[in-house]
């Protein structure tokens, strides 16, 4: 019987090893190949039109795919801002679009059109602020957004007109097909320097970025 | 060793066979869901549901051997069969999409893999709970 149970145990460990062995081999080719792909065409993380916070220079280039109706990414903002704040001027931050979320386009289209009038990161900001109004898992209804932009200041007539724009549909969909080649399948996702971060944590982007700088 | 426990250690190993083919299923979905990032559609989950526990189940039955074993295991991997079988009529265009319980989210006709031109992910699943099934009805017919 001892020899029996031995075996199991034996078994056990060598299965477990053996997952995890093959799954970090796994994602560290996958890591490289979408880095490859990064060094073979700079496009796929940031557009000409892509909006970024920050010194144009800085060491450290973080590019995040988000969407306005995700919740972690919503948590992750005042993060990712004391990070940058800890090291002024030393990285860039490019916010990158992967609605995901039912109606996320048309907050994404909002987003633009508040762009073109300067209030990109208070419309933002405040569109996390609210996110538990407009972004229920259940019913999510961007129209509810309608209320707030007054009191950024936006001009709402201007901001309609804007978000019919069919370029912006384009630039959607221009999103989204990067997002597929990078592999950004979950929202936030983040590249530091062209390295996908691996293992999805705050401890783990903050590591990874102070290791680029 | 008696003639008893010659026999009882027969089906301690083929029970030991069905452990290692259920525990490379959990694994190996676990690889394509966590490592991979494929979401599992609805029918991956029911599947799930049962190939998992017989992990746990098998083991408790292997140390020591008890034939109680094919008692708790027989309506999982029955069910879990079933599942995978109406899974693959899905997956191959037998039955249509439409007609399943999985429309929203993740269509369980979604290929994510095809090995060697035939090997699914609901196929590994089915030849899994198969081979399962077929080792548990063999220590079924060798004891008594």
């Amino acid at each position: 019987m001892k020899s029996q149970q031995k075996l199991v145990i034996f078994s056990a460990i060598g299965l477990i090893l053996f997952f995890l062995v093959t799954g970090s081999m796994y994602k560290n080719q996958q890591s490289n190949e979408i880095s490859n792909k990064v060094k073979e065409n700079a496009l796929l993380l940031e557009r000409p039109y892509s909006y970024s916070i920050g010194n144009k220079d800085a060491k450290v280039h973080l590019v995040e795919f988000f969407d306005p109706a995700c919740e972690t990414c919503a948590q992750f903002k005042p993060l990712v801002e004391k990070i940058m704040e800890d090291n002024k001027d030393k990285i860039r931050l490019t916010l990158r679009y992967a609605p995901y979320h039912s109606g996320s386009d048309y907050v994404v289209k909002m987003l633009e059109a508040a762009r073109k009038q300067g209030k990109f990161e208070e419309t933002l900001d405040m569109m996390f602020a609210t996110q538990k109004y407009w972004a229920s898992h259940h019913q999510p209804n961007p129209q509810v957004l309608w209320q707030f932009l007054p009191k950024i200041g936006l001009d709402i007539d201007k901001l309609v007109v804007d978000m019919k724009d069919p370029e912006l549909d384009k630039l959607i969909a221009q999103e989204l097909a990067d997002a597929k080649v990078l592999g950004a399948n979950k929202t936030p996702s983040y590249f530091v320097n062209g390295k996908p971060l691996q293992k999805f944590g705050y401890k783990q982007l903050k590591e990874l970025i102070y290791s680029e700088l | 060793m008696s003639n008893d426990e010659i026999n009882k250690n027969k089906s301690w190993v083929l029970l030991f066979l069905a452990w290692v083919v259920s525990a490379i299923a959990m694994l190996g979905s676990l690889f394509f869901s966590e490592i991979m990032d494929f979401i599992p559609c609805t029918l991956c989950w029911y599947q799930r549901i049962l190939m998992y526990p017989l992990v746990f189940i098998f083991v408790v039955g292997m140390m020591p051997y008890d034939r109680k074993v094919l008692k708790f295991a027989t309506p999982l991997v029955l069910l879990g069969w079933l599942f995978a079988l109406y899974h693959n009529l899905i997956h191959y265009g037998i039955i249509p999409e439409s007609a399943s319980p999985c429309v929203q989210g993740v269509p369980c006709s979604t290929k994510y893999i095809e090995w060697l031109g035939f090997i699914s992910i609901p196929m590994l699943s089915f030849i899994a709970f198969s081979i399962i099934a077929i080792l548990l009805y063999t220590i079924k017919r060798r004891d008594v």
